[in-house]
């Protein structure tokens, strides 16, 4: 019958019908099943990916002040704008809209870009520092209608020198991570480190630690609420020995001048350094927010060479400054005594050769005191060669003139003081016993870095203890502690203590240099019993001078002024360096301005006015309090 | 025209199940809208008109129904051609009629009223088997909606008019061979109109679905994006209101064609064989009704309507798994779609009204 096959069939093809959506159904259970238990934590993950974003807090780097409290470097709130490419759809048309709304050049976005390509994309790449406010609004609108999904605002601590150029060179600046400095220092990517000076030699305890937040953002990048924080760990702060009042005064007083040269004054109980400066200098808060290519360019093509720390990485001949060393010698050996006599008729003859002595007619009898005074030539001529190259190299080792002084920034270089082992081993030839007649009065083969002669003139004014010069005395970590004294650095030679006898000859001879008829009469302070000494550092030879003629380069001789003060206790000493002064005497009324600022802020006075020169240059001369006529004024061969 | 006996025949569990799935999808929108706004509210209107109109469609028998059939077909008919000429557009397409307080989708009733015609015309049939010539009819009877709804365009509702002629043939004694023939011309024809027939949006979505991948941040972007969603889920999900990927809106249209990863992200894989249950249940508790039916009439009506209803159901939760294209086709009685929603529960008053007046003459 129809129907009831009619019904079989329908019945059967109802059943196959079934089976199919039995088994659909199964596949069904069976891919959620695989997608949400057996895949889960791959999937969680990407969710997780999806909605969260950890951000990186950057830490505020530590502050730094000087020993009475002043902030030489802090920080400033800065906004930095970044591309964050997990976001992006087109790169290209982030470029392009984020270079437009900024006003920055599209090719300077994409090299930047371009540079940090194999980073991964969720780590913010940062276009343009230090954003300007108006960049900053026009980029949060965009953000706000959804055009730059994938850029970001953020606000973060930028380093801040306060005193732009001053102490450029011995603070240092930052700058992003080199790669190098990314694999040996462990810093992530990205992150801002010490690139010279203070910043980098104390970077670690500088950075401090970057915090991080988690958040939920939504679909188009907006944050919605946050997970978690961990705050930034601001670095520890660090107090100098740097005075900022004397270290104005130098840079002060070189500019005043006209001079660019390097001064450093320590205190000579501690190797505290209170100034420490190089001219010319540069605006260290140009690197902080990313130098661009063609300032570094110009700073670093500069004939003047500001990058240089001249204190620490310029040598020069020492000039007349090394008698210093020389009667120190000469005493702590025993071979002469304060009073021993030598007879300067103008010049003499050693090994079949005659050496002049700046005076052409003679300073006649001299004592130790007066040849420190009158920097007679022979006198010192005389004591040389009784030393020999040797043993004034062992001296000026202990004193600090050879050798690197040690101080807390990096790339010093080492002082040279010439001895017979130091000759053969740069050349394979002997030493002559006639060149050691030439170093005795600083010339030959003498190159020290001022810095060395700061030390020296310390180690002479402390009576013979070689200091290490430090610029970090305190350390706050941030436990709560407060300040935590740095112990100071051991001294890298046995202390010599130093007779009495001798160290009163030096004191006094030096002290007469300044205050009697010497060659340092500008650096004379009423009542502070001044001592230095001046010299001169020859930049070529009188007859490469002649040869060279007239060319565009400066080959005029460099200025020393050596000092410390009072003479009895004293508790300042340095050296001031002028490049191309000429003579030792104009170095020293910078020296003087440096001292005057001491003692007035010391005693709670105002700290005085720069008394700067007329053009004629002429500063009163000492009236001589000797019976022998001075020299210095006229002597144009002065060594 | 009720009969009181009637009463006791309605099936109360498949009525049960359509509405707990309606109950889950409501829930799932409020949870992914976040809370009850206009599109929640929206929703519950659809459900109570929804319900009058299965009632509507239980109380007139169906084979009074049938036999104005050919009036309904003619009057959707026009209707869609109406919507062709005035419709709103919305979207770049034509799909709906502007009724003041809301708007009407005709395209989404065309399904019923397509099962009505065929079963009609192929129920009273009184050949032994199934005719060429009948098939011939019942193809150009869905191929006019089709290429009306087609022309909309809206080629994912149009879709769902094959299995309604599939079905509804198949139950008629469509010749096996006729199947293979085919799946064979369609597997040939694939590549031809896979070059001419498509719109070049159209060629790009399946390419991105071949390899998502490839733009994922453009159009394979809705396929990831669905598949995370499903995955982060896990067994028990992360709770009503609490999941990521649809409340910060790394989903798109979560509340309409992704409503089923909602659920799964949210009530986790526990939540997916539920509802997937309930979604079974409801079908093969159809398809009891159509076995149980009076005539071939109320089989092939059963059975057509629940066709595209099992096509749409099974296609969206695999796309909301993200394993096939994108398509706009709603998950029924879970999705937020107005229309949809009333021409499903009217689908299910027409089954509900099969099986009531099994034993009627």
């Amino acid at each position: 019958m129809a129907i009831a096959e009619d019904r079989r069939r329908l019945a059967a093809r109802l059943i196959w019908l079934r089976v199919s959506v039995l088994v659909v159904f199964g596949l069904l259970a069976g891919g959620f099943w695989f997608i949400q238990v057996v895949q889960h934590t791959r999937f969680q993950e990407m969710a997780e990916n999806n909605h969260q974003r950890t951000l990186s807090l950057r830490a505020p780097r530590g502050i730094i002040y000087d020993r009475n409290g002043r902030v030489l470097v802090e920080n400033r709130s800065a906004f930095n704008i970044s591309i964050v490419r997990e976001h992006t759809r087109d790169l290209d048309r982030t470029i392009a809209l984020l270079a437009e709304v900024t006003g920055v050049d599209e090719a300077r976005v994409r090299d930047i870009v371009d540079r940090h390509r194999r980073e991964p994309t969720y780590r913010p790449i940062v276009v343009v520092q230090d954003a300007t406010l108006a960049q900053v609004a026009a980029v949060t609108a965009r953000r706000l209608d959804f055009e730059l999904p994938d850029v970001m605002v953020q606000e973060v601590p930028t380093r801040e020198y306060p005193g732009r150029d001053l102490a450029a060179h011995l603070i240092g600046y930052v700058g992003e991570a080199s790669d190098q400095q990314i694999n040996d220092d462990r810093v992530p990517a990205g992150a801002i480190v010490g690139q010279s000076g203070l910043e980098r030699v104390y970077n670690q305890m500088l950075m401090g630690a970057d915090g991080a937040r988690r958040v939920v953002v939504n679909s188009v990048g907006r944050e919605i609420r946050t997970i978690e924080e961990l705050p930034p760990v601001e670095g520890r702060r660090v107090r100098l020995s740097l005075n900022h009042a004397m270290q104005q005064a130098a840079e002060d007083a070189f500019r005043a001048y006209g001079y660019w040269g390097a001064a450093v004054v320590l205190d000579p109980r501690t190797g505290d350094v209170l100034t420490l400066t190089s001219l010319p200098s540069y605006d260290p808060n140009a690197f902080a927010t990313g130098i661009d290519r063609a300032a570094w360019t110009a700073l670093n093509t500069d004939e003047l060479r500001p990058l240089q720390n001249r204190a620490i990485q310029g040598r020069y001949s020492p000039g007349s400054t090394f008698k210093i060393a020389v009667a120190a010698a000469a005493l702590e050996e025993g071979l002469v005594t304060p009073d021993h006599q030598i007879y300067c008729p103008g010049g003499a003859t050693f090994y079949g050769r005659f050496f002049k002595c700046h005076l052409a007619h003679g300073h006649g009898y001299v004592d130790m005191r007066h040849a420190l005074e009158k920097s007679c030539n022979v006198y010192f001529y005389t004591l040389g060669n009784m030393l020999g190259v040797d043993r004034l190299r062992a001296y000026a080792e202990k004193l600090g003139l050879a050798g690197r002084s040690g101080i807390d920034l990096p790339n010093e270089v080492e002082s040279i003081v010439p001895s017979t082992e130091w000759k053969r081993q740069r050349t394979g030839e002997k030493w002559y016993a006639g060149e050691t007649i030439s170093v005795a009065i600083g010339q030959g083969q003498l190159s020290v870095t001022p810095m060395s002669m700061a030390v020296m003139m310390a180690t002479v004014a402390n009576g013979g203890t070689r200091v290490v010069p430090r610029l970090v005395t305190a350390i706050d970590e941030g436990d709560g502690e407060g300040w935590q004294p740095v112990p100071l650095p051991a001294s890298p030679v046995p202390p010599m203590l130093m007779k009495p006898s001798t160290v009163s000859a030096l004191h006094d001879g030096l002290w007469m240099a300044v205050n009697a008829a010497g060659t340092a009469g500008r650096a004379r302070i009423a009542g502070r019993d001044v001592a230095g000494k001046t010299g001169t550092a020859q930049v070529i030879s009188n007859q490469g001078k002649a040869r060279a003629g007239a060319t565009a380069k400066d080959l005029r001789d460099h200025g020393w002024f050596v000092f410390f003060a009072p003479r009895d206790n004293p508790e300042v000493a340095g050296v001031v360096f002028a490049e191309h002064s000429e003579h030792g005497y104009l170095a020293a009324p910078i020296a003087r301005h440096i001292m005057e600022t001491y003692f007035a802020q010391k005693d709670g006075l105002p700290p005085p006015a720069l008394q700067v020169p007329g053009p004629g240059g002429s500063a009163p001369t000492p009236a001589p309090t000797a019976p022998i006529r001075v020299a210095a004024n006229t002597a144009a061969d002065e060594r | 025209m009720f009969e009181r006996r009637l009463y006791h025949h309605i099936d109360w569990l498949l009525i049960g199940a359509v509405f707990a799935l309606c109950a889950m999808g409501l829930t799932m929108i409020y949870s992914a809208t976040g809370g009850p706004t206009s599109v929640y509210w929206t929703q519950i209107y659809a459900m109570g008109l929804g319900l009058i109109a299965l009632l509507a469609c239980l109380s007139v028998d169906y084979r009074s129904l049938g036999d104005k059939s050919h009036l309904i077909y003619l009057a959707m008919v026009l209707t869609l051609v109406g919507v062709l000429f005035a419709g709103e557009v919305r979207g770049g397409s034509r799909r709906w009629i502007d009724l003041g307080p809301f708007n009407l989708q005709p395209s989404e009733f065309a399904k019923a009223t397509l099962a009505l015609v065929l079963a009609k015309m192929l129920g009273d049939s009184r050949r032994q088997a199934l005719t060429n010539h009948d098939l011939l009819f019942a193809g150009v009877l869905t191929a006019v909606p089709l290429l009306l709804i087609a022309r909309q365009p809206d080629l994912g509702t149009a879709v769902t008019l094959l299995p309604v002629l599939l079905a509804v043939t198949y139950l008629a004694g469509l010749p096996m061979r006729y199947l293979g023939v085919v799946a064979v011309v369609a597997l040939l024809a694939a590549p031809v109109a896979y070059k001419f027939g498509l719109q070049d949006y159209q060629r790009e979505r399946i390419a991105t679905f071949l390899d998502p991948g490839q733009d994922p941040r453009g159009a394979g972007y809705q396929q990831i994006q669905a598949r995370i969603t499903v995955g982060s889920g896990g067994v028990w999900g992360k709770g009503f209101m609490e999941g990521t990927q649809g409340q910060l809106r790394f989903l798109p249209v979560a509340h309409n064609d992704f409503i089923f990863s909602v659920l799964a992200e949210e009530q986790g894989f526990a939540g997916v064989i539920v509802a997937l249950g309930l979604y079974l249940f409801v079908i093969l508790r159809s398809m009891e009704a159509a076995r149980l039916a009076k005539d071939r009439l109320g089989a092939y009506l059963v059975l057509g309507v629940l066709a595209s209803f099992t096509f749409q159901v099974v296609y969206n939760i695999t796309m909301s798994m993200g394993l096939v294209p994108v398509k706009g086709l709603t998950l029924p009685l879970m999705s937020y779609g107005g229309s949809s929603m009333i021409a499903t529960l009217a689908g299910f008053g027409l089954i509900l009204n099969v099986r009531m007046r099994r034993f009627t003459n």
